[in-house]
């Protein structure tokens, strides 16, 4: 629905302002010519993003996902304490965070729905723990940006993946950020 | 330095995969058949996007907007033409994207805008969907502090990003 809206937005706002400034020719022509560039865009992108969804499918089926997911697990028991000697969701939520810094979005999501379900009380209000999970999973910690990255080769980079370090620095911050408001905030917000 | 990082993960994960038996082609095409889908889906969304912005560009009513907003967002240090990225990145993932494609080309990928936009990509998520996915998944009605809380972590994923850039490419 949000998406409704900021389109009646886009297309009122170009409307009024065109005919203001006198213009609408230019706003359409613009119309159809930005419906072509859409297309052109995805077809940029799709070489590399077939690449990369191929590379992840095999870090998927060679385990990469459980090996790291081990090597988190002491650090997360801390992040959620009520359930740290739950296996079922610890397991789930190592392997969340695993999936999610590979960048296995498909695979991640299903993981951390299963961990969910466990930390529900069944009264529909969400826990600290919960909103803990909500909070690290809408802040990305992807360790390898892809689709990014063939967005950039796409539109000509002469180093598409020269942003990493950008990358790791500004989703450890908002990481950090997420996880230091969600333990404030679980403190005044009953 | 730079240009080690995507030979380095291929061979890693190939490395990796034969050592645990896996037919890694077959993996490969699979994932890329699945990459190929993921684009096609998105090229509706990316038509009606880009659509719009063409036509605020043309029409004048994107530099108005950065106009009104520049002072505040260049104040605390984001590049004013991010503006549209900052609204739409928590609400809808391959318009982000679309957003996000339209100010590398127009300020070139390699570009102080582009770069910004690029980061803030990576290190975002789209908020309002993953809320709605969880607590969906879990029947939750009472989300208490959990939007205004990833909020947050966006709008400082955002602030990293701009600082982050600005310092690793003077």
């Amino acid at each position: 629905m949000a998406m409704s809206w900021i389109w009646v937005l886009m297309v009122g706002a170009s409307i009024l302002c065109g005919a203001a400034t006198g213009r609408m020719e230019d706003v359409a022509g613009a119309a159809l010519e930005g419906a072509n560039a859409g297309v052109e865009l995805c077809l940029a992108m799709v070489g590399v993003m077939c690449l990369w969804m191929g590379v992840m499918k095999v870090m998927e089926k060679s385990g990469m996902v459980q090996g790291l997911s081990r090597c988190l697990h002491p650090i997360l028991s801390r992040l959620y304490p009520q359930h740290a000697r739950d296996r079922e969701v610890m397991g789930a939520v190592s392997a969340n965070v695993a999936a999610n810094l590979l960048g296995l979005g498909n695979a991640a999501t299903p993981l951390g729905i299963q961990a969910a379900q466990r930390m529900a009380k069944g009264d529909g209000v969400a826990t600290d723990s919960l909103c803990m999970l909500v909070v690290c999973n809408t802040a990305s910690i992807q360790l390898i940006p892809a689709t990014v990255a063939s967005l950039r080769q796409a539109a000509g980079s002469a180093s598409a993946f020269d942003i990493l370090p950008a990358v790791w620095i500004a989703s450890a911050v908002s990481v950090t950020v997420g996880i230091a408001t969600a333990k404030v905030m679980a403190k005044v917000w009953r | 330095m730079m240009s080690m990082v995507v030979p380095c993960i291929l061979l890693v994960v190939t490395a990796w995969g034969l050592s645990r038996g896996v037919d890694i082609w077959a993996a490969l095409v699979e994932g890329g058949s699945q990459g190929l889908q993921t684009a096609v889906r998105m090229v509706p969304t990316l038509v009606g996007l880009l659509c719009g912005v063409y036509m605020l560009r043309a029409s004048g009513a994107l530099e108005l907007l950065e106009g009104a907003v520049a002072p505040v967002l260049t104040w605390v240090g984001i590049p004013p033409e991010t503006v549209g990225l900052l609204v739409v990145r928590p609400i809808s993932g391959s318009a982000a994207l679309g957003l996000g494609a339209e100010l590398m080309n127009t300020y070139g990928p390699d570009s102080l805008v582009g770069r910004t936009a690029a980061v803030m990509l990576g290190s975002t998520e789209t908020t309002f969907y993953t809320v709605a996915v969880y607590f969906g998944a879990a029947n939750i009605h009472h989300t208490r502090y959990a939007i205004p809380a990833a909020l947050c972590a966006d709008a400082a994923g955002f602030l990293a990003a701009s600082w982050a850039v600005r310092w690793l490419f003077p």
